[in-house]
């Protein structure tokens, strides 16, 4: 006689698992690590598994040792954010400034709020907005010495760098000429910024692979990128010679790598469409303003922070719409 | 473009893998249980003794108030006890035991496979055979099909729904009726459509069907105002509220039936049953019942008669393999998990589904991630995380109604869906009988 179970229905369920979803946001971002690990070589490599290493130790030690709790524990989260850390620094940096990030963004950002899904702001981007103001100099060496290929060996600031300082030293663009790269050169590699934002094909790929596994919607970087082409195309049509065009500020510094993969975490991002789409165009106009007229040369990871802030408030407002309510 | 529901849903595997297996009678049973309970509103009343010999299709249960229903005997022989037994949830239910003797049927009913299309019966005399034939909602609501037929007056439909979307996974008795039966099926329609009036009748069917439509849609080529209408396959299309919404393109409004945007939906075995009442006066006393599992050595789709032990329908099938860890009466979206299958069958059972402990063991709930996926899959548009929150502090039934826990329809699609394993059906079918209670207990304007 067979023991049967009995419980209530649904009786099966879907294919996805936090640790599923997790683990494809890993796949996503191996062909940007890759481009990193060619363009700069082991150091970079070595940043990308320090900080995996260090983000899902830290997080897990303190499950153990402070929660008391490791069972349900979902240790490809941690990865996660250690992977995005480490692309969001330059591939030059020490390896103990990804663990110093890996501290603040598991232990600070996202265990003092309760650990995964209780967290308001996005780890990976508290990691390195942290390291940024207290690391300034280290965070904005673009040394690239160390190349195994010596790809086109590049030094000095980013295209975004170059033009806040040019702008800053009294030149107008045409005189800068750091936003006067071809499109191929834009859109398939080049040399200057974070670790993972070498290649907008390769982080392109990545989120192409996260749309095709339902991992994530196309809504928010969908609103990012338009908002911030539409609003740098006015800035750029009133004064060519003061606002940068707006296909350069899509593809340059960390734009894409935020509104793919930081900007979609569920954790920190609206539930419905609609908040979806209050929230990608409130990123994209506050890095627009950050980057014309703010002291940073980059503004996508303050722009992520400001709008993680509002989440609660546009979850409260923007509910989905419901049935029978249709025209 | 297929047609298809506006909000939510999800694409559940259909593992319609019974398909192919035409409709078997099954074989007579030693002794038939026969539920009062056979239908939503009050238990039938019995009107046999012990000692009594029955006939097929005779009167053995009498409605016992409005929204109810008569119970037909689905064999011959003598009645062997009134008494009450475990249903297949083992809620005790007024059964009367019947030992059989013989197939002996009640002289009234054709019992021919001649397809009668002509009814000159009237309105009222059409309704009265229907009640009178205990017809319910064989989907698995059991609704009298009865009142669901006779609105009231103030409010005008516009057109018939025939459900055949069979959305949930594995279930197949639907398909093989409308493969086996689409012209008895579409009379019964036609019967349907001249008591409500109206002029249109849509048949809806899943995609994944081919073999249905085909055979529906042939068969409407001789009827006038009978569309079928092909669907994606999605998800519980065959709600109510979403099949209306998928083919008229009209949404329910919240706390309102179909009848307020001018649909009424029946299902296709009980469009069946409706043309077996009226044009053959047989009383609902079979029904077409998939069982099924992949662990199972053989799939069928049976003719079974009412109050056959479901223990009796597993051992002809093939037996429970040893693997077998779950049965299910329904499909695996929205069916009940069987607690006693000495239970008997009753009108509304289409499908028991047999699965494996890897099949249907529910894992280890983690941390919600706020992905969103419930909400998205939600096709009552409700948001199952909230929920879910507000149901986990406890009582705040205000709050819980504010955001509308009551629409809930129950698909399980939430649940279903959530990465983290959340619970979330279960914490919102508790919370809304709860809030649902306190709404009921308010003094009506």
């Amino acid at each position: 006689m067979n023991k049967l179970i009995v419980s209530p229905s649904p009786h099966v369920h879907g294919k996805q698992s936090t640790n599923s979803i997790m683990m494809d946001v890993v796949i996503a971002l191996l062909p940007a690590t890759l481009v990193s690990v060619y363009a700069h070589g082991l150091n970079a490599l070595m940043l990308a598994l320090v900080g995996v290493v260090s983000c899902v130790l830290i997080e897990w030690l303190i499950q153990k040792f402070i929660f008391k709790n490791t069972v349900g524990w979902c240790g490809s989260a941690a990865a996660v954010t250690g992977l995005l850390l480490a692309l969001n620094l330059p591939p030059t940096a020490p390896w103990w400034l990804v663990v110093v990030g890996s501290i603040v963004a598991i232990g600070i950002a996202k265990m003092t709020f309760g650990g995964l899904g209780q967290n308001i702001f996005n780890p990976a981007i508290v990691g390195r907005v942290f390291l940024l103001i207290s690391f300034p100099v280290l965070m904005t060496s673009w040394d690239a010495s160390g190349s195994w290929f010596a790809v086109d060996a590049f030094s000095g600031a980013t295209p975004l760098g170059a033009v806040k300082e040019g702008l800053a030293n009294g030149l107008t663009l045409s005189q800068i000429t750091a936003d006067n790269m071809s499109f191929s050169e834009q859109f398939f590699f080049s040399t200057g910024g974070s670790a993972g934002e070498l290649s907008s094909l390769a982080l392109l790929v990545g989120f192409i692979y996260l749309l095709c596994r339902k991992v994530v919607k196309v809504t928010i970087p969908l609103t990012i990128i338009a908002t911030v082409f539409v609003m740098c195309g006015i800035f750029h049509l009133v004064n060519p010679e003061l606002y940068t065009n707006p296909v350069f500020n899509v593809f340059q510094g960390g734009l894409l790598l935020g509104a793919f993969f930081m900007a979609t975490d569920y954790v920190t991002s609206p539930m419905s469409t609609k908040g979806q789409i209050i929230f990608g165009v409130g990123i994209g106009v506050i890095t627009v303003l950050i980057r014309y007229f703010g002291a940073y040369p980059e503004g996508v990871s303050f722009a992520i922070l400001i709008m993680n802030c509002v989440v609660p408030l546009i979850n409260k407002y923007c509910k989905p719409r419901r049935f029978g309510e249709a025209k | 473009m297929k047609r298809t529901f506006r909000i939510g849903g999800v694409h559940p595997n259909d593992n319609k893998i019974s398909k192919n297996a035409a409709i078997e009678v099954f074989p007579a049973v030693e002794t038939a249980y026969i539920s009062m309970a056979q239908h939503l509103g009050a238990p039938a009343n019995p009107v046999v003794a012990v000692g009594d010999k029955v006939k097929v299709g005779q009167v053995i249960g009498e409605p016992n108030g409005f929204i109810s229903g008569y119970v037909h005997s689905s064999v011959s022989g003598t009645v062997k006890a009134v008494e009450p037994r475990a249903d297949i949830a083992g809620n005790p239910v007024m059964n009367v035991v019947i030992a059989v003797e013989g197939d002996e049927w009640c002289e009234e009913i054709d019992r021919s496979t001649d397809i009668v299309r002509e009814c000159s019966l009237t309105c009222e005399e059409i309704l009265a055979r229907i009640k009178n034939c205990g017809v319910v909602g064989m989907g698995g609501a059991s609704f009298p099909t009865h009142v669901k037929l006779n609105p009231p007056k103030d409010k005008k439909a516009v057109a018939l729904i025939l459900n055949g979307t069979e959305c949930e996974p594995y279930i197949t008795s639907d398909d093989r009726i409308m493969r086996e039966r689409p012209v008895e099926i579409l009379i019964g329609a036609e019967i349907m459509k001249k008591v409500l009036g109206v002029d249109k009748c849509y048949v809806g069917i899943e995609e994944n069907k081919p073999e249905a439509i085909a055979s529906m849609s042939a068969a409407a080529e001789k009827f006038d105002g009978i569309e079928v209408v092909v669907l994606k396959k999605k998800y519980p299309q065959g709600g109510e509220k979403q099949l209306i919404d998928a083919i008229m393109h009209r949404q329910v409004p919240s706390g309102a039936l179909p009848i307020d945007v001018g649909a009424v939906v029946q299902n296709v075995a009980t469009s069946l049953a409706v043309y077996e009442a009226v044009q053959k006066n047989k009383p609902v006393i079979d029904n077409s019942v998939t069982v099924s599992g992949h662990c199972m050595a053989s799939q069928h789709n049976y003719l079974v008669r009412v109050g056959t032990p479901i223990s009796k329908i597993l051992e002809v099938a093939g037996g429970l393999p040893e693997n077998a860890a779950k049965v299910v009466s329904g499909g695996p979206m929205m069916g009940k998990a069987v607690v006693n299958l000495e239970a008997a069958t009753v009108k509304a059972n289409g499908s028991f589904l047999i699965m494996t402990a890897e099949e249907t063991v529910r894992k280890r709930e983690s941390n919600c991630i706020r992905c969103g996926k419930c909400a998205d899959a939600c096709p009552m548009g409700l948001e199952p995380y909230l929920l879910n929150k507000l149901a986990r502090v406890g009582g705040l039934y205000d709050e819980l109604e504010k955001e509308r826990i009551f629409d809930c329809i129950e698909c399980g699609c939430c649940l279903y869906t959530c990465p983290s394993n959340i619970p979330l059906l279960d914490l919102i079918r508790i919370n809304k009988a709860e809030v649902m209670k306190i709404m009921r207990s308010r003094p009506k304007k």
